[in-house]
């Protein structure tokens, strides 16, 4: 078996627009690894969202791959297979998602129908992959899966999304994600509309699946404290370029980008010392007017002279971790 | 001394005026020429109105029957042929649009006001109010209007465009005003309007000044749509001959060759003169709507 | 130090009933609100924290005069207001309020400029245009937004949503209000831009001297911003807890600010927290079965039959704690800082 479950290489995402081409991931390599929770953290317009998609071609309109390649490391009881998911026909990629890779979005309230009760949405799914199940055996599947993530079955089943608080809509959408099997998880912020007592359960419920089920995430937030908790490893994301990436302890630790430094210093949190919190100057970069150079330096408090002309280039390190930074402080 | 000092402040002032007005004027033809759908829409309008004032002064209507010119085909002289009575046809479509067109932008006037006043009123207002305008409205929506017009037109003589105009306005307000209401109430609840309430603006400050403006794209749209509807009914009574105090209104000229016999196929091709002017209308205020919803619309905005 | 002074707003016993909407038969009033009680001091920042649903919004819009409760009593510097409500505090407009959601707190149709100049005008009705642009350029300096004729000539879709933020809070101190009410300012910002946000507020409230009531989900940007503050936590219209937010953060007492502060993530995976919560249950609590006792009761661990019974306030040494059986919960700090 692989480590990686999905290797992202030198990945390029456009969006045409009518006067101009935005690029909002640019020339990007990140591993996502098999077992693990990989979190990528980044504020709005950084990408990250974009990025998710493209994994399962749901790129929103008129978006498209430009460049790289996305391999998806399939293990199956035959052994293991390579997908590039950029070649595969509509109709490949139709099985391919839910089936290997699915999806939990951030808006449970907006991804499930609302006339239609759980239970039908459920079934649907299911025959729409082709799963040839039996009524019976369609049942069952449902209220294992819904008492897996802790809920009434009987009682969900039967109601209709707007009948479910904010908390049990998130979980009914986990156990969609889980309904064929997926290696694959991405999580698009999807506890950002719930409570924070809800959050911490929803959390602990997909630890406890990628524990007990071996399934790999991608836990996709701009909460760098829910990063800290939860995941794995981290990729810090900025104007659509992967900034840092590592395992969250040594991210943490370390902070080797400016940016991850900011981040975590601009983060307010209910212990340690008020004073050293600081914001970062300057606002995120506009998409369509890129600065020279380093993205980040117009906010960057350690800029130097090369920063503002060239882009530096991707600095692998110890351990697989990366840093997109001239400085390669240590 | 004093005086020309307040004779130039004046002078100032007056130019100052006359420049705002021309730049609003040049605000909505930049607006208006910067989306395609609005500017082929608007331009053909633009055409009309112009045909409309400046047609029957070029080409006067002379009503004299010359029956010996009866049935000319299309020639320089006249480029739509003769009628039965060797009437110059074309000249008589361009004496008709000035009478269609009187119609339509009173009725348009009449019912955006109407529409636009009481459901403000019955938005903001609410409470029984509320109620009262919206039976009415509910009672107007109901009731089929073709056959009411047809009745009204029999109970009373039609004789200006402004009788036509206000028959046809009493059954197009009412869908204006029950959607005017709607957008009012949710725009009532929103947080902007709660804080001028916080902020102690006055209740006209709140309706002129922040509510008005979000519901001019949605009044300009309707403005162009109920004219072609008015249109459409307005040539509609012509044609069933109740209201022809206008021998050249178009639906006068459809019904005039109806009459006659559409065996006839001279008839036919008179018929279709009107015919056209109305649906290339039609179509032009179509595209005038679309696209300035697409344009002033502040929701569809993008970038 | 602050008992001294007298409240520049209090609230009396507060209770707020929400019709449902709906015909349903036997549908009942909702307890919104119940027995709130509440001193703001004047440059204070009072802190409201809870989930969505607990009557924190609720309560703001009653501090603002956007509703009107049910019972009880509001006294305003001195004065009291219930009764004939806006016209008494808001003909001063001393009471300002900025919402959460920027987009929609300002006019799609304006621009800021206009939206800046209307509340002047209508204050200050004897101004001159020049008076007034002269204000707002100096609002436009005090929030930050430099050179402001960059920013007074765009309509707010045009702006990004931390500058719109910025203008709200310049809207709302335009008036010199005594003091601002606001509803979750930054949780629709970008975490790199909240705490210049939250920066920018606290220097308001030093400089002008001006009370904050921050309503808040977020206990970290809460504690940031009331460093020295008051916090109110409340659970299904109740303040069930309240004292100086260091320590209720750091040792609280009521068993739900319990749950709730280990639930609170921290950007330090040194501190991954004890894994399960102290609740019985992940359900969450309703208003609609409110009952004669503890709202809390059916998800406390600590729950015993005096739970039943009507609730009263317990004084601690450090904060005021809604719970009948405070002795059986931990007093424990959540954390331990060195």
């Amino acid at each position: 078996m692989t480590e990686n479950i999905v290797t992202i290489r030198n990945v390029s995402i456009d969006y045409p627009l009518r006067k101009y081409t935005l690029r909002a991931v640019t020339n990007l390599s990140m591993d996502i690894k098999r077992g693990k929770i990989t979190a990528l953290v980044g504020e709005s317009g950084s990408g990250k969202t974009t990025l998710s998609s493209s994994l399962i071609r749901c790129i929103s309109e008129p978006g498209k791959v430009a460049e790289g390649e996305i391999v998806f490391y399939d293990t199956t009881d035959e052994g293991e297979k390579e997908i590039r998911v950029n070649e595969l026909s509509e109709k490949e990629i139709r099985q391919f998602r839910w089936a290997k890779i699915s999806m939990v979005f951030q808006a449970a309230q907006s991804a499930l129908n609302p006339v239609m009760t759980v239970r039908q949405q459920l079934y649907e799914t299911m025959t729409e992959h082709g799963l040839t199940l039996s009524k019976e055996q369609m049942e069952e599947r449902c209220k294992e899966l819904l008492g897996y993530v802790q809920l009434d079955s009987e009682r969900v089943l039967n109601s209709y999304p707007h009948e479910l608080s904010g908390g049990m809509k998130q979980r009914v959408m986990i156990a969609f994600a889980l309904l064929l099997d997926p290696q694959l998880v991405i999580l698009d912020e999807p506890t950002t509309a719930l409570d924070v007592i809800t959050q911490s359960y929803i959390f602990q419920l997909l630890k406890k699946i990628n524990e007990e089920k071996h399934i790999s995430m991608l836990l996709m937030t701009h909460d760098i404290s829910v990063v800290a908790r939860f995941a794995d490893y981290i990729g810090v994301m900025y104007g659509g370029r992967l900034m840092e990436y590592g395992t969250v302890d040594e991210v943490f630790e370390k902070r080797r980008h400016p940016y991850t430094e900011g981040l975590i210093g601009a983060t307010p949190s209910i212990i340690g010392d008020i004073g050293q919190m600081k914001p970062i100057e300057g606002s995120p970069p506009n998409l369509l007017d890129m600065p020279s150079g380093c993205v980040f330096h117009p906010r960057c408090p350690y800029c130097q002279e090369a920063c503002m002309q060239e882009e530096p280039q991707t600095y692998q390190l110890q351990g697989g971790a990366t840093c997109k930074c001239h400085l390669r402080r240590e | 001394m004093e005086k020309t000092k307040n004779k130039s402040a004046f002078l100032t002032k007056t130019l100052e005026i006359f420049k705002k007005i021309g730049r609003g004027i040049k605000i909505f033809f930049t607006k208006m020429y910067s989306n395609k759908k609005s500017a082929i829409g608007f331009s053909i309008i633009l055409l009309y109105v112009i045909v409309a004032i400046v047609g029957p002064l070029l080409f006067p209507y002379d009503s004299t029957v010359n029956t010996a010119n009866k049935y000319l085909a299309p020639s320089l002289e006249h480029p739509f042929g003769t009628d039965w009575m060797g009437l110059d046809v074309f000249r008589q479509v361009i004496s008709g649009t000035s009478s269609v067109l009187q119609v339509a932008f009173f009725t348009a006037f009449l019912s955006i006001a109407l529409g636009t006043v009481l459901g403000i009123l019955s938005g903001y207002v609410g409470g029984w109010v509320d109620r009262v305008i919206m039976t009415i409205v509910n009672i107007f929506l109901s009731v089929p209007s073709f056959p009411v017009y047809l009745m009204m037109a029999a109970l009373f003589t039609i004789e200006t465009p402004i009788t036509m105009a206000l028959m046809i306005s009493i059954f197009s307000w009412a869908g204006l005003c029950r959607a005017i209401r709607v957008q009012v109430i949710s725009l009532k609840e929103s947080d902007f309007i709660q804080i001028c309430r916080v902020m102690n603006m006055s209740t006209g400050h709140i309706i002129f000044k922040e509510i008005m403006p979000n519901l001019f794209s949605y009044i300009a749209v309707n403005f162009v749509l109920i004219l072609r509807g008015s249109i459409l009914a307005s040539v509609g009574i012509m044609l069933v001959g109740l209201a022809s105090y206008n021998p050249t209104d178009w639906g006068v000229i459809i019904q005039a060759a109806r009459m006659r016999g559409l065996m006839n196929v001279n008839n036919v091709i008179i018929m279709l003169y009107p015919l056209v002017a109305i649906l290339i209308f039609q179509i032009a205020a179509l595209m005038l709507s679309q696209g300035l919803d697409e344009t002033i619309n502040p929701r569809l905005k993008v970038l | 130090m602050q008992n001294e002074q007298t409240p520049l707003m209090q609230l009396k016993d507060i209770n707020m009933h929400f019709k449902k909407p709906g015909l349903q038969l036997g549908s009942k009033n909702i307890h919104v609100l119940k027995d709130v009680n509440l001193d703001i001091y004047p440059g204070e920042i009072v802190a409201v924290i809870g989930e969505s649903g607990c009557g924190k919004t609720t309560l703001g819009k009653i501090i603002t005069g956007l509703f009107r409760p049910t019972s009880g009593e509001i006294w305003f510097d001195g004065k009291k207001v219930s009764g004939l409500f806006d016209k008494k505090i808001n003909s001063y407009a001393q009471i300002q309020f900025i919402q959460q959601d920027s987009y929609a707190a300002l006019n799609p149709v304006r621009t800021i400029y206009q939206s800046l100049y209307a509340p002047i005008k209508t204050m200050h009705r004897k101004w001159k245009k020049s008076q007034i642009d002269e204000r707002i350029e100096e609002l436009m300096s005090l929030i930050g937004l430099q050179p402001s004729e960059q920013f007074l000539t765009k309509y707010p879709h045009q702006l990004s949503g931390g500058q719109r933020q910025r203008i709200l809070m310049a809207r709302a101190i335009s008036l010199d209000p005594k003091l601002i009410v606001a509803d979750e300012p930054v949780s629709m910002i970008d975490v790199s831009l909240r705490l210049s946000l939250l920066n920018l507020m606290k220097e308001l409230n030093a400089k002008l001297n001006m009370s904050f009531v921050y309503i808040s989900h977020d206990l970290s940007t809460t504690r940031y911003i009331a460093s020295s503050g008051r916090v109110c936590v409340m659970y299904l219209g109740e303040i069930v807890e309240s004292g100086n937010i260091g320590d209720v953060i750091q040792t609280p007492r009521h068993p739900y600010t319990r749950a709730l502060i280990q639930a609170v993530p921290i950007p330090d995976p040194r501190f991954k927290g004890e894994g399960k919560l102290p609740l019985k249950s992940m359900g969450v609590g309703s208003l609609e079965s409110r009952t004669q006792g503890c709202a809390f009761e059916e998800r406390c661990l600590y729950s015993c039959e005096k739970c039943f019974g009507s609730v009263k306030y317990v004084q601690t040494e450090t904060a005021s704690v809604l719970c009948n059986n405070l002795e059986a919960v931990p007093s424990h700090p959540i954390y331990k800082t060195d």
